[in-house]
């Protein structure tokens, strides 16, 4: 009966959004107030009706109700109540739902945290969200049914895929599925912009926080699935250049453009149809993200639905969205001008570097990820594109993009006189290379250029970026939060430079066979096998290596890797025995058992790995800093009176 | 004009949609790319083996024995998914098959290797990818297929399919090595 409710919840929240869009778009462009006033009623009562939907199909997982086909199909009697929650989005019907559930947030957000926009501006912006959950409600009911019903119920069900039985992954996909989600904000918003015709510097102030908020949850997301894959893989890769993680990195990287596009826009109106186009893109990239990992196009470890039809399904509302949309971009786009010019120094040219190499660092990461689809569309040939080609051409936009931030965060709007801030400049500059050339020549042995530049670079972009705080704080000049913030993400930025560097030229790592109490040594730290034993979950079986790690003879730790092997699937997953020192991970995995006692192991010493996490962690906070900026807040203040006289004239 | 360009987003996206369209509903056959390289003589190569550095093997050392060059790395989706194929292959026949490890780590390549089989007869590693590009090898994987004068007869560019490995490889086979040893 539950499960029914759950479908019929689903099929009024389809009904719901499609009110929600059409009172949103034609009370909009017809002028009726009243449809206008309905649309809000409408997100009230769509939200409503998912979280119905989605609370229902959590309780039959926590009740083990095994005659709903997903339920039986992703959790068994055996699984952790955590394991149990998290199964809702361990398959492709659950995302989905998933995916509605924080659209109808975001929207509801949009809703109650924009009281300052005109009227029919918000209408239009609600109506283009509705028109996005319309579509994903309605393959969800014709393809994808959650709530589908086994007949006869399972005595037991299949469990959940053992991959995603970790804390790591209970809460990547809906932390990613948040920032994805988020972009169809901006999408709305672009998109409210051109059904009205109008755009100006109001318009990009209201974007920006929602769109902020949007990047600083991709940020996260990806983050947590990189910190996922690096200790359950089991052989410490933290990025693989898979056609999903691209597919969620190229939303990320126009998403970067688009917050810095948007600072040009609200600060000089310029880049106004540019914004626009990203913001169409931005979000573009994430549904097609969606479409690469549920249609099965491209081959990848992450893609757990290969149906065509669905696939067919998600093609064509993709046409209908986004092209919908650059067409609308193609009629309004030329209707925007923008006068105002600037100088070669000015932070408009640096920011419209920024955006060109973040651009282009995206589409060479879209033409590796498509590469083996067109070449068989082509050519008809199966073929596959790996980090020998990502790496060296996302380098070769990444170090001008990272040259160019260190110096244009110094530059002033319009004129961009650097002139009093070069000495800083070169200062930082100067400190910075000392310190990287050091700590390569120095600290870690062996002369490469490229650690040398990497170093060198990061260190140049967080000296640079505290410059103006500290600057700031010396003459008793206000901080606004906006600032900090652009200084704290800037960090962060230096803080991975450092971090990749660090592990990209000074891991050293090897495969060893180890029997009971023998040692191997692995850049300058001595693994030992004291031992294996069996060890029992709630859901799996596992073998437990105890391994000594001591260096010069003293004990450091004893790391604990495991091997699981799960019952339902009979599926194995490695966790990793990971112990940090100073920032370095001293990493063993468990490989195959070779008999007679001895294991195959791969062992592993990181250097700086720990600010790998540590620098999207500063990115996420500088935009989250960035984002509660007064100005956001007084705007608002200001804003609400004028806008409450215009609704009451309409 | 100044419309055009606001077109071009439009344009883009269409032709990336043809290509989604066409790969959902695309059945996946392989063809043949024409090489420049078939027919002629394989470029020189030699290469370490990949769990014995010190030794290597090279073109000039297969002079005089039909064999089999597969280019691969432990990146490679398509290869993987060829992998079964190629341990069919392997124990079905007695050619000898040479796998090339491109632009891979030897402990992920060895890791593969023990994971999913080995259907190689010896294993190369170019780490650095020169011989590769002698090769002309655009993305893995690629296999080629080299006659005892050291003639490359036939080359498939992407995954070779079990018809693939009936009529372009074994047919073009003298008999004895197109079965596999008694």
């Amino acid at each position: 009966m539950l499960p029914e409710l759950g479908h019929f919840a689903l099929v009024l929240a389809l009904l719901l959004s499609g009110l929600q869009a059409f009172f949103g778009i034609a009370g909009a462009a017809f002028g009726r107030s009243r449809w206008v006033a309905a649309t809000s009623s409408a997100v009230a009562g769509q939200i409503i009706m998912v979280a119905t939907a989605v609370g229902l199909l959590v309780y039959a997982f926590v009740t083990y109700d095994f005659s709903v086909l997903y339920v039986a199909q992703n959790s068994n009697s055996a699984l952790p109540l955590l394991y149990r929650v998290a199964a809702l989005w361990g398959a492709h019907e659950g995302s989905l739902l998933l995916w509605i559930f924080l659209l109808a947030l975001w929207t509801l957000a949009v809703a109650l945290g924009t009281r300052s926009l005109p009227q029919r501006f918000k209408a239009r912006v609600l109506g283009v969200l509705g028109l996005l959950s319309f579509g994903f409600l309605l393959f969800t009911l014709a393809t994808s049914d959650p709530f589908r019903r086994l007949m006869p119920a399972a005595p037991d069900g299949r469990d959940l895929n053992p991959l995603l039985q970790d804390p790591g992954l209970a809460v990547h996909p809906p932390v990613l599925y948040t920032g994805y989600v988020g972009l169809a904000v901006a999408f709305a918003f672009a998109c409210g912009a051109m059904l009205e015709g109008r755009m100006d510097q109001d318009w990009a102030r209201w974007t920006r926080p929602w769109t902020t908020a949007a990047w600083a949850f991709l940020t996260c997301g990806i983050t947590l699935g990189s910190w996922w894959s690096y200790y359950t893989l089991g052989w410490g890769g933290y990025w693989e250049w898979d056609p999903v993680e691209n597919a969620s990195f190229m939303p990320w990287l126009v998403a970067t453009a688009l917050i810095h596009s948007l600072a040009v826009t609200e600060k000089r109106g310029l880049f106004k149809s540019w914004t626009l186009l990203l913001a169409i893109i931005g979000f573009s990239l994430s549904l097609m993200g969606t479409f690469l990992v549920r249609s099965g196009v491209l081959v990848s470890v992450h893609s757990f639905a290969a149906d065509p039809t669905r696939g067919r399904f998600i093609l064509a509302f993709l046409g209908l969205v986004i092209g919908g949309a650059l067409t609308l971009y193609a009629w309004r786009a030329p209707l925007l001008k923008s006068n105002a010019g600037f100088e070669l120094t000015a932070r408009e040219s640096f920011l419209l570097f920024n955006n060109i190499l973040l651009v282009v660092a995206c589409a060479t990461v879209l033409g590796g990820t498509l590469a083996p689809l067109i070449a068989d569309t082509l050519g008809q040939t199966a073929l596959s594109v790996g980090p020998p080609y990502f790496r060296p051409t996302f380098l070769l936009a990444m170090i001008p993009l990272l040259a160019l931030l260190a110096v244009g965060v110094h530059a002033g709007w319009k004129r961009g006189n650097l002139d009093h801030r070069t000495r800083g400049i070169l200062l930082t500059l100067v400190v910075a290379l000392v310190l990287g050339g050091a700590v390569v020549l120095g600290a870690f042995g062996g002369r490469h250029w490229l650690a040398v530049t990497g170093m060198t670079l990061g260190g140049w972009i967080i000296l640079s970026s505290l410059l103006d705080p500290i600057d700031r704080l010396r003459r008793s000049l206000s901080l606004p939060r906006a600032v900090l913030g652009m200084a704290v993400a800037h960090i962060g930025v230096g803080v991975i430079v450092l971090a990749l560097t660090g592990v990209e030229s000074y891991t050293t790592e090897r495969d060893i066979a180890l029997g009971a109490n023998e040692t191997a040594r692995v850049g300058g730290y001595d693994f030992t096998l004291a031992g294996t034993q069996p060890v029992e979950g709630p859901n799996y079986s596992a073998t437990r290596a105890t391994v000594l790690v001591s260096r010069d003879g003293a004990l450091i730790t004893t790391l604990y890797p495991e091997l699981r092997r799960f019952w339902v699937q009979q599926q194995e997953r490695k966790v990793a025995g990971i112990y940090n020192r100073r920032g370095t991970d001293l990493f063993i995995a468990l490989g195959d058992d070779l008999g007679a006692g001895r294991w195959s192991m791969r062992a592993q010493i990181r250097p700086m790995i720990t600010w790998l996490w540590l620098g999207p962690i500063l990115m996420a906070l500088g935009g989250l800093l960035a984002l509660t900026d007064r100005r956001y807040h007084l705007a608002r203040r200001e804003a609400t009176a004028p806008a409450a006289a215009a609704g009451e004239r309409a | 004009m100044k419309l055009g360009r606001f077109l071009i987003p439009l344009g883009v996206f269409a032709l990336l949609v043809l290509f989604l369209a066409v790969g959902l509903n695309h059945s996946r056959e392989v063809g043949v790319l024409k090489s420049p390289l078939v027919n002629h003589d394989i470029p020189q190569w030699e290469l370490p083996l990949l769990n014995d550095p010190q030794h290597r093997l090279g073109s000039q050392a297969l002079k005089g024995q039909w064999y089999v060059l597969n280019v691969w790395g432990s990146w490679c989706p398509a290869c993987r998914q060829e992998h079964p194929v190629l341990l069919k292959a392997r124990a079905s026949s007695s050619v000898r098959i040479i796998g090339v490890d491109w632009k891979d780590d030897d402990a992920d390549a060895n890791e593969w290797l023990t994971k999913l089989g080995n259907p190689y007869t010896d294993v190369v590693s170019d780490r650095a990818g020169d011989t590769a590009i002698n090769l002309g090898v655009a993305a893995a994987p690629e296999t080629f297929l080299v006659n005892p004068e050291g003639v490359i007869v036939y080359k498939q560019v992407g995954e070779v399919t079990p018809r693939d490995w009936q009529n372009e490889f074994l047919g073009r086979l003298p008999p004895e090595l197109a079965r596999s040893a008694p």
